[in-house]
């Protein structure tokens, strides 16, 4: 057992399960990795050595008593650092909460803990997930394994560059606009955010209430479904959550491995695609249709007429929503104080706390959906999109009459290098084209590698009806059973042997 | 105001010129005939949600206090609220 880090969540959680390793080497070789390779890519904001250990210590004890393991016991696992973890620095990205410690777990970090999987540290992140770059982290980029020079995507860049990067076969990211779907995309894993309401939003720094969704990333479609079997269900302690089983997206991953995708009806979103996208995308796009025609899927064509409305509608809706949920911090309760001189009221401490601690994004979206939801431009900006969001769901509902699943590229364009985009504000947005409708609609999508453009990793998006999460995981892993894997560690631009 | 930012002047510039672009760009929802569309607020159906009126511990006093910026007796202290005459 010499290449740790190389292998699955699956596999892993089969060596230890067999007792052919100990949770404890898999932890230290992952921690080894991130020690050698993690300066060059800044996927973690904090690493935590004794935490995991102990975790893996404690699966391996509990594997010496004869006890039963849970599926992924033992499987090391990056956190996207918007989840609060107890006991460990949360800070979302921000300057604001850093050097904050959280008093309790989000329900998905306590999911994780009781199934044995060894939490390796907190990933960077664009600020509050506002970005498709992870450049907006107050603490500096991450990097691209493929290109240290790219961006990994974002908002969820650090837990996508971290599984690309082989620091960890797993990783927690959160999906507002296509932050779990877009990094995943340009770092070739897979990516998932599920219905919404299938996974708790509970302990999440909250960002768009409407459209948060946490979700699984993994290296092959399996260990993500593996991992999303872990996070979801219902909790009491978030209201959206839907009080209905868990999709089986685990036996449909399995199923899909298979490579037979008869009977399976492929929509093509027509709108999108085409002007605006990178002829290599669509290149690679074109050739994955051809692949699921191949495996025996029915490829129709559907129209959805609103999605070229959803990249509006978003940017009304979900700056809206953060301008209301960011309102919490307001340097009284946790994180940073700014202009306490005694003299200075509330008000004006307030004021000074948040110009010192948010950045330059985080602020545009305050101001922004400050101004949406104002008297006399709320029924024009704010109220408007969300007529837009019942159109849009209905195109999806219509579309889904004809189709069992929706296709699309992830994103209209690979990675691009760091600092391209940063002052153009559109320019960045539009990374989120392909992604916004589902997310929407509520509806889930995963994101699979399916080949290279330029010699970076394009993704291919399956979207399904909601509480249908397993029809994404099943047509994703038949492309990727016919396709094979698309990341292997020589196409890194990161050094460092294996173990 | 509303938003609670004290923005530099240089601040202003650079936002300014870029939020018009970027309200320019989500304007596009007016183009949309949506008189009659009901609005969606949540993806999924909103019912209220009720759990059993039970007794259960709360965070320790100490460790929600051990993040804030500043304490006194036990308690979160914040800036005067009123200003004083005198």
């Amino acid at each position: 057992m010499t290449d740790l880090t190389s292998m699955t969540a699956a596999d892993i959680a089969g060596a230890v399960a067999a007792g052919d390793v100990s949770a404890r080497e898999v932890a230290q070789a992952h921690l080894d990795r991130i020690a050698a390779l993690d300066g060059s890519v800044h996927a973690f904001l904090h690493v935590d050595v004794d935490g995991a250990l102990q975790a893996a210590d404690a699966v391996d004890a509990k594997h010496a008593s004869g006890a039963a393991l849970s599926p992924l016991a033992g499987v090391p696992l990056a956190m996207k650092d918007v989840v609060v973890t107890e006991g460990l620095p949360t800070t979302a990205g921000s300057k604001i909460l850093n050097g904050w410690v959280p008093p309790y777990d989000a329900t998905i970090s306590r999911r994780i803990k009781d199934a044995g999987v060894v939490m390796l540290g907190k990933t960077n992140m664009d600020e509050f997930a506002m970005g498709s770059s992870t450049e907006n982290s107050a603490f500096g980029p991450t990097h691209n394994p493929w290109d240290l020079q790219r961006v990994p995507g974002g908002s969820s860049g650090g837990s996508a560059a971290a599984v690309a990067g082989y620091l960890a076969p797993l990783a927690i990211g959160t999906d507002t606009g296509g932050s779990i779907r877009q990094p995943a995309a340009v770092t070739g894993v897979v990516g998932h955010k599920p219905t919404y309401g299938a996974v708790s939003r509970y302990g999440l720094i909250a960002f768009s209430s409407s459209l948060d969704q946490a979700g699984p990333f993994g290296r092959t479609v399996l260990d993500t479904a593996l991992l999303h079997e872990v996070i979801a269900g219902y909790d009491a302690c978030d209201s959206t959550s839907i009080d209905a089983p868990v999709a089986p997206v685990v036996a449909a991953a399995r199923e899909g491995a298979r490579g037979d995708l008869s009977g399976v009806r492929v929509g093509v979103v027509r709108e999108l695609g085409g002007e605006g996208y990178q002829p290599g995308v669509i290149a690679a796009f074109e050739l994955a249709v051809n692949r699921m025609r191949e495996l025996g899927a029915e490829v129709v064509e559907v129209s959805c007429p609103h999605f070229q409305y959803a990249l509006a509608a978003y940017y009304l809706i979900a700056p809206s929503e953060c301008s209301s949920n960011l309102a919490r911090f307001d340097g009284v309760r946790y994180g940073l104080r700014v202009g306490d001189d005694g003299a200075n009221e509330l008000e004006t401490v307030m004021s000074l706390t948040r110009e010192a601690g948010f950045g330059a994004e985080v602020k545009r979206r305050i101001m922004l959906g400050t101004y949406a939801l104002s008297s006399g431009y709320y029924e024009a900006y704010y109220g408007q999109a969300q007529k837009v969001r019942t159109l849009i769901q209905r195109d999806f509902a219509t579309s889904f009459e004809h189709a069992d699943v929706l296709v699309s590229p992830s994103t209209p364009f690979v990675a691009f290098g760091i600092g391209e985009r940063m002052a153009d504000p559109m320019a960045m947005y539009i990374n989120d084209l392909c992604t916004l409708p589902a997310s929407l609609a509520g509806t889930p999508a995963i994101s699979v590698p399916c080949g290279l453009s330029e010699g970076l990793p394009v993704g291919l998006q399956v979207m399904a009806p909601a509480l249908a999460d397993d029809r994404c995981y099943r047509v994703a892993a038949a492309f990727e059973a016919a396709t094979g894997p698309v990341l292997s560690p020589d196409r890194l631009a990161i050094a460092g042997g294996l173990r | 105001m509303l938003a609670r930012l004290a923005v530099t002047s240089d601040e202003l510039d650079l936002f300014a010129g870029q939020l018009d672009v970027i309200l320019g760009a989500v304007a596009r929802v007016g183009e949309v005939a949506a008189a009659d569309i009901p609005p969606t607020s949540h993806a999924v159906a909103m019912t209220n949600v009720l759990r059993p009126d039970e007794e259960r511990p709360c965070l320790p006093r100490e460790a929600v206090l051990a993040g804030a910026p500043d304490v006194e007796d036990g308690k979160f202290r914040v800036p005067r609220i009123l200003t004083e005459e005198a």
